[in-house]
């Protein structure tokens, strides 16, 4: 098998999706840019056309909802926003539109699009070039989000939510761009909802999505050297998440930190502390810890943005906090 | 654009086809007016009576599998573009046995048969949903058109002007139609737009602005024949301002005369441009006889009878059912059902 890095699995996903169904075209803002996409939709428009691979005016919100009428005619679009903070102007086309359609009529018609959502943030870029909001959209009813955090998701996760038949939104952190593995040249679906061990452990479960994957490998990795021995579970999908597999781990263990790279009031992290607090109370034996960004707008000055973004020394300290608590 | 008789494309065919939809609407809205005031619907009716020309004018120029995008005031475009008329009120009932199955109501109605894929009330919302049909119907090459029905509100809101600039560049099968009835809600036009021609906007985005009497329905039906052509031959989109009026208030059976600046004198004004009676007229002077129009009313309020009866009769969505359709299952979509086979 060869490697591929992230980005270049997501440039793959969509040239296989292209290629083999019809229905699938790609809109948003840069597709005709060199370097907008981050070579994720590298020369796209060269080898499909320009008629499925369309460049838009910044018009995020009609163009993401032009997506969904698009989808629920019959088509399975991917719309693209280079970032997640211009995505915001869209929040009608996604949240009132694309999320309910499928109930709002009994399931008669839906709206299979999928809404990409690049986070892009660090390099002194401040609060509106900066923000991970997967907590908002985890919120709605009818709504997917998938984040995942290797290559090999990256592809698949993108052919799944577009074969879905759900409207979801997938969610690719620029921090994991240069991330390398094998990755498979033929066509394949990561299903979601599901998540996966990425390293067994006895002592502690830390749950995390997209970079904090990384981050809590990291983190696990140090911590074995000090004889803690960490499960890490990776979600892949935020909504829905795996309850069961989160759960039989944090059964197995007995302890959970969950690591986000979203804010901590109402976000990912929160609501997997709270389904596990209140759904297996008697199996824990020491109190969750959430590790994620402040509640605060992301700031500019190199210095504060060092202590603004979770590491895995984060999660260690996380970690060390819970194996420390009395019970 | 007026209607002078001499147009071409009129024959005596199509103005029965105009009168009896037009006819259709309006006592179907009454029937359902009436029911509201009693008490028998209790979810909230935007009601159409007095616009009968412009759904009309509008739905009878297009084909079946073309798409009708519309909002909170959609009865008259579900009637006039074919939807089932027993389907609708059994949703207005709330009924498991509505065209969206007790979720929607009067304002989220479903004719995927007829190219109606879901209406919805958020202002504006659908005009860009319209734009994208349209685009899935380019990339198919399946030559249908999407129209999206808006009232002059929806126009003050971001959706519609990026909605005209998104069709135009990309030069869709799209046609907007404003039914411009003088008021948002409780605020007259005068009072919310700057500018109150709507159609001029045509020109702000480079598609061209048509602005007709929206109680003409033989001049709606022209400039409609015109902009589905433009469509239909890939020239791109037409925005067509349709002059009317709402004789209810904004939602419910009462007539608001109290609200806006001019309400009052409006509603005088306009009652008297009932978009149905020239119809009838132009009917009768070819011929038509007082036998030929009770016939219908009568075949129409026995559909009628027959709908509310179905609609009382027909159960409500167990509660079991309330979470059911959040995702979507994997059944056949009704609107992929229609799609034409991609060209390549
Ligand atoms: C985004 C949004 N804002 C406000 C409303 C409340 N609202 C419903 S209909 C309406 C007025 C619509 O006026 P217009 O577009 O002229 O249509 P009409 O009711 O006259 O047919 C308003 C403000 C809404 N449904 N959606
Ligand atoms: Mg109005």
């Amino acid at each position: 098998m060869r490697k591929l890095t992230y980005v270049q699995a997501i440039r793959e996903a969509h040239e296989q999706l292209l290629s083999s169904d019809p229905r699938v075209f790609v809109i948003g803002q840069g597709l005709w840019s060199p370097w907008y996409a981050g070579g994720s939709l590298q020369d796209l428009d060269k080898q499909f056309g320009r008629e499925r691979v369309l460049d838009s005016p910044t018009s995020e919100n009609a163009v993401t909802a032009a997506a969904v009428g698009a989808a629920i005619a019959g088509m399975r679009p991917i719309v693209f926003h280079p970032r997640m903070d211009f995505m915001v102007l869209a929040i009608d086309p996604i949240i009132n539109q694309a999320a309910n359609w499928c109930y709002l009529f009994g399931g008669q018609v839906h709206a299979p699009v999928v809404i990409r959502a690049v986070i892009n943030r660090g390099g002194q870029q401040g609060a509106q070039h900066s923000q991970a909001l997967q907590g908002l959209f985890m919120h709605i009813p009818g709504l997917k989000v998938v984040m995942p955090s290797t290559p090999y998701d990256a592809k698949g996760l993108l052919i799944g939510a577009v074969n879905d038949g759900n409207p979801v939104m997938y969610i690719d952190d620029r921090w994991l761009y240069a991330a390398e593995e094998d990755v498979p040249e033929e066509i394949y679906s990561v299903p979601l909802g599901e998540a996966v061990v990425r390293r067994t452990g006895s002592d502690i479960t830390i749950v995390a999505a997209s970079y904090m994957v990384s981050m809590a490998m990291q983190a696990a990795e140090t911590l074995g050297r000090n004889g803690i021995d960490a499960e890490v579970v990776d979600l892949r999908s935020i909504k829905p998440w795996h309850k069961e597999l989160v759960f039989d781990s944090v059964r197995k263990t007995g302890r959970l930190v969950v690591a986000d790279g979203g804010w901590e009031t109402c976000g990912v992290a929160s609501e997997i502390a709270a389904a596990v607090a209140c759904e297996m109370f008697a199996d824990l034996t020491a109190p969750i810890s959430r590790v994620t960004l402040p509640d605060a707008p992301a700031p500019v000055s190199a210095a504060l943005e060092e202590a603004y973004y979770p590491t895995a020394d984060s999660i260690i300290t996380a970690v060390e906090g819970i194996l420390a608590a009395k019970v | 654009m007026n209607s002078d008789g001499k147009d071409n494309f009129l024959n005596t065919d199509l103005l029965w086809q105009m009168y009896s939809v037009m006819h259709r609407i309006r006592i179907s809205e009454e029937r359902i007016a009436d029911l509201v005031t009693a008490g028998e619907i209790k979810t909230p009716c935007h009601f159409y009576i007095g616009q009968e020309a412009v759904a009309a004018g509008v739905c009878l120029a297009l084909q079946k599998n073309d798409y009708v995008w519309t909002a909170h005031r959609s009865h008259g475009h579900y009637l006039a573009k074919g939807g089932n008329l027993a389907s609708m009120l059994a949703e207005i009932y709330g009924k498991r046995t509505g065209c969206s199955k007790g979720r929607g109501g009067s304002m989220h109605l479903l004719a995927a048969e007829v190219g109606i894929l879901g209406t919805v009330p958020l202002l504006s919302a659908t005009i860009p949903l319209a734009v994208g049909a349209g685009l899935a119907s380019k990339l198919r090459h399946d030559g249908r058109v999407s129209v999206s029905f808006f009232g002059d509100g929806a126009t003050a809101e971001g959706h519609f002007h990026e909605s005209l600039n998104l069709a135009a560049i990309y030069k869709l099968p799209v046609i907007f139609v404003c039914e411009n009835n003088l008021y948002q809600c409780h605020m007259h036009i005068q009072e919310y737009l700057s500018e109150g021609d709507i159609y001029k906007s045509g020109d702000a985005h480079g598609i061209p602005g048509i602005v007709v009497d929206g109680n003409d329905v033989i001049a709606v039906h022209k400039a409609a024949l015109e902009a589905v052509r433009r469509a239909r031959a890939g020239e791109g989109p037409t925005l067509l301002e349709c002059k009317t009026f709402r004789w209810r208030g904004h939602v419910g059976p009462s007539t608001d005369i109290d609200v806006g600046i001019r309400r009052r004198d409006d509603v005088c004004e306009w009652l008297p441009k009932d978009p149905i009676p020239p119809v009838m007229k132009r009917l009768l002077d070819l011929g038509a006889t007082e036998a030929d129009f009770d016939r219908i009313a009568e075949e129409t309020l026995a559909e009628l009878d027959q709908a509310v009866e179905y609609s009382r009769r027909s159960p409500y969505p167990a509660k079991h059912e309330l979470l059911e359709h959040v995702f979507y299952s994997g059944a056949q979509s009704r609107a992929e059902g229609m799609t034409f086979p991609v060209a390549n």
